[in-house]
């Protein structure tokens, strides 16, 4: 029954949360989706604090995303014994980059007086789930040998299972209670997302790349060729 | 060519006293706000200085405007890809440091204080964390030369100078000093537009102002690097840029812009330019030698049958166009090559024009004596050939406003002269016909142009020196509302406050 709570209707409400959530928020407070940059009140420690966070933190959830998304690609590539040790290492110092940034970010936080008016209790609270999350996966890395592995057979078939609407929570309901409770994390993220600053996660601004340099808005023509209610 | 029309400015720097209501006028409608008590939309420094934020000329530390790279023109802080991979971090952002950190005073210590022996003193408190402070820097921390051995003797633009010269501007019987007062110069290449990730900030098409929306900002801080006049300032408090909005709903009701309107000097000018869009790229990537022209160039005569016939295929309307025509920015810009584009090297393209200050350039000192040229025994005939001996060197001037062609500057002054000149010719009567007219010849005009620069510099009404263009306001809405449902809902709209709520 705990098992059916916890890895079935949480990851569900907390996805629905998120979706409807974020729509609302989005269509009722864009304004408020973004990031709050934090960088011109201090730039110092945020330089080693944010870009090992961030680039530590992508990797690693692509490389989640990847084995979930391409399951096949995943077990050929970790398929040598010398590739899934140079994948696992690559993993365990990526994470030990983000926990190293996020610490710093987080005393930084605690310790800046001008960063600190403009932290909310929120922010609080997904910091530390934040924090806790990865080191809670630093943690599984580290002791429940070749997760890049047993990840495939357990976390991949139940989330699966959830995506495809027939969920099976036996897949991870015998799993160690730390990996659990990383598992739980992951939703808990994800359930959070919408009330935090975590938004601007789906605002990257990708269409920089292609989009010209000037940008020019014109009242009349937008609705050129539209024809003009009288 | 794709005509557009672009609001544009003039500011006489010989007018300007320095006096900052204009950058008063501006904050008490728009940055009294939390978050934004550091900006000034309008400020005005002390030249030479260094400047708010400190040094923001100098872009090999701050990476603003636009760099030719071979035949290419591109940002000088980064390329699309570089700015993708630089939001975690900025490095070339300025912190509140660069600006100031904001404060007020503890003023309720001043009633509240107990009988004592001692006066009660109001403590600084920072605006920012609520804490005591000791202030560091202000918004006019080096007003009139105040620090000048480290504001002053900093100025990038003395970059260009000799040893000599630059020891000679700190001497005391030397030092000299005017004002420049900046605002957003809604430039035609703008670098800010071009930085922003998240595609916010734009230009509108009709007027040319530079907006930043709000609702789409997200914080990636890139527009306060890519606009190498700071004129775009990261509100601390929303986590949202914010900058100069030219007064668009003042310019809609038919009013100057706020700093415009309120200048005590008297130095600001505002009217309509007409530009062809399809040269922006090529002016802005003209070479250093040709920049002024080129930017003057691309300025098209409003005049002109040819331009008139593409404007008005570009939808812009016989108003704006009559507007254009009787424009003092078109005046003093093209027509008496007068006012100069600051600092044009940005390659930015600014719609923002001054014309250099004299006062600075025409006094010196004589056998220890301080003199203001015409005030000798020599009468004012040493005017003319007086710009050699310039107390501020014509290299200053130039590097300021002219990417470094003396050249550009120098005719500007050859022409101001002149019109001096033959103005006391006529009205003091103590300049003969004779000096009057070399005058003329060597600032290349004539004495009906040289009357009408006098008559828009000494006395001009509000109306010439504000020619604010039809905005056709109404345009607009009849294009999205029928106009009578506009104007019953007008003032009800689902605005709300810019804080941040989640
Ligand atoms: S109000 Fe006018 S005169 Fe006074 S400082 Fe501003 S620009 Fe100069």
């Amino acid at each position: 029954m705990i098992d059916l709570a916890l890895f079935v209707a949480f990851p569900y409400v907390a996805v629905i949360l998120a979706i409807v959530v974020g729509l609302y928020r989005y269509y009722t407070d864009r304004f408020s989706y973004s990031s709050l940059s934090s960088q011109f009140l201090e730039n110092r420690t945020l330089f080693w604090g944010s870009v090992p966070f961030h680039y530590g933190i992508l990797v690693i959830l692509l490389a989640h995303l990847l084995a979930l998304l391409f399951p096949g690609l995943w077990s050929s590539l970790i398929g040598a014994q010398a590739r899934l040790y140079v994948l696992e290492v690559t993993g365990l110092a990526l994470a030990l980059m983000a926990i190293v940034g996020m610490a710093l970010l987080f005393i930084r936080r605690l310790n800046n007086q001008r960063v600190l008016m403009v932290t909310s209790t929120i922010d609080w609270i997904f910091l530390v789930v934040l924090l806790a999350q990865i080191l809670l996966g630093f943690w599984v890395a580290l002791f429940f040998r070749w997760g890049s592995d047993w990840y495939l057979h357990t976390a991949v078939p139940w989330l699966i299972s959830l995506a495809t609407l027939s969920p099976q929570a036996q897949y991870v309901s015998v799993l160690p209670f730390i990996v659990k409770l990383h598992m739980l994390g992951g939703f808990l993220i994800i359930a959070l997302f919408p009330f935090t600053r975590l938004v601007h996660f789906v605002t990257f601004p990708i269409t920089y790349f292609w989009r010209p340099y000037q940008v020019v808005i014109w009242n009349r023509r937008v609705r050129a060729g539209v024809e003009v209610k009288k | 060519m794709d005509i557009r029309a672009q609001v544009s400015m003039v500011f006489h720097l010989d007018k300007c006293i320095g006096c900052h209501t204009c950058s008063i006028s501006c904050k008490n409608i728009w940055t009294d706000r939390k978050g934004t008590e550091f900006m000034w939309w309008n400020n005005v420094e002390t030249k030479p200085g260094t400047g708010y934020p400190t040094l923001w000329e100098d872009q090999e530390k701050y990476k603003g405007g636009w760099v030719q790279d071979g035949d290419r023109l591109r940002l000088k802080l980064q390329g699309r890809f570089g700015a993708l991979s630089s939001l975690f971090f900025n490095p070339y952002l300025p912190t509140v440091d660069d600006y100031y950190e904001p404060w007020t005073y503890q003023y309720d210590e001043l009633f509240n204080a107990p009988e004592g022996d001692d006066q009660p003193t109001a403590r600084p408190i920072s605006m920012i964390t609520g804490k005591y402070m000791d202030i560091e820097a202000g918004p006019n921390w080096d007003d009139d030369l105040g620090g000048s051995p480290v504001y002053a003797a900093n100025d990038p633009n003395k970059d260009g100078l000799t040893d000599e010269e630059r020891a000679q501007l700190n001497e005391v019987q030397r030092v000299v000093f005017f004002y420049l007062p900046r605002i957003c110069n809604h430039c035609l290449n703008p670098g800010c537009v071009a930085a922003c990730p998240a595609g916010a900030i734009y230009k509108r098409g009709e007027d040319g102002v530079v907006l930043l929306k709000q609702d789409q900002c997200r914080a990636w801080r890139m527009c306060i690097s890519g606009c190498p006049y700071k004129k775009t300032y990261y509100n601390w408090s929303t986590g949202k840029a914010e900058k100069c909005i030219l007064c668009y709903p003042r310019l809609e009701s038919g009013q100057p812009p706020a700093c415009f309107h309120s200048c005590v000097g008297r130095i600001r000018y505002l009217g309509v330019l007409l530009y062809d869009a399809d040269r922006i790229l090529d002016t802005a990537s003209s070479s250093e030698a040709v920049l002024v022209e080129a930017q003057r160039a691309i300025i098209q005569d409003p005049f002109d049958p040819q331009v008139v016939s593409a404007a008005r295929a570009n939808g812009i309307s016989d108003a704006m166009i009559a507007s254009a025509r009787i424009s003092p920015v078109y005046k003093f810009v093209k027509q008496w090559m007068l006012a100069l584009p600051l600092h044009p090297e940005f390659r930015t393209i600014p719609m923002l024009y001054y014309v250099p200050p004299m006062l600075p350039v025409l006094a010196a000192v004589k056998n220890g004596l301080y003199n203001v040229v015409g005030a000798g025994e020599n009468g004012l005939a040493p005017l003319i050939s007086s710009l050699e001996k310039a107390r501020l060197p014509l290299r200053y001037m130039a590097s300021l406003f002219a990417a470094g062609n003396e050249e550009t500057v120098a005719a500007v002054y050859r022409k101001l002269i002149a019109v001096r000149l033959y103005m006391r010719h006529l009205t003091v009567k103590d300049v003969s016909l004779a000096e009057a007219n070399q005058a003329l010849n060597v600032g290349q005009t004539t004495a009906e142009e040289v009357q009408a620069i006098f008559r828009l510099t000494a006395t001009p009404t509000f109306e010439e020196r504000f020619v604010v263009p039809p905005m056709e306001r109404e345009v607009a809405i009849e294009q999205t509302l029928d106009p009578f449902t506009h104007k019953t809902q007008a003032g009800f709209g689902f605005r709300q406050a810019p804080e941040r709520r989640w």
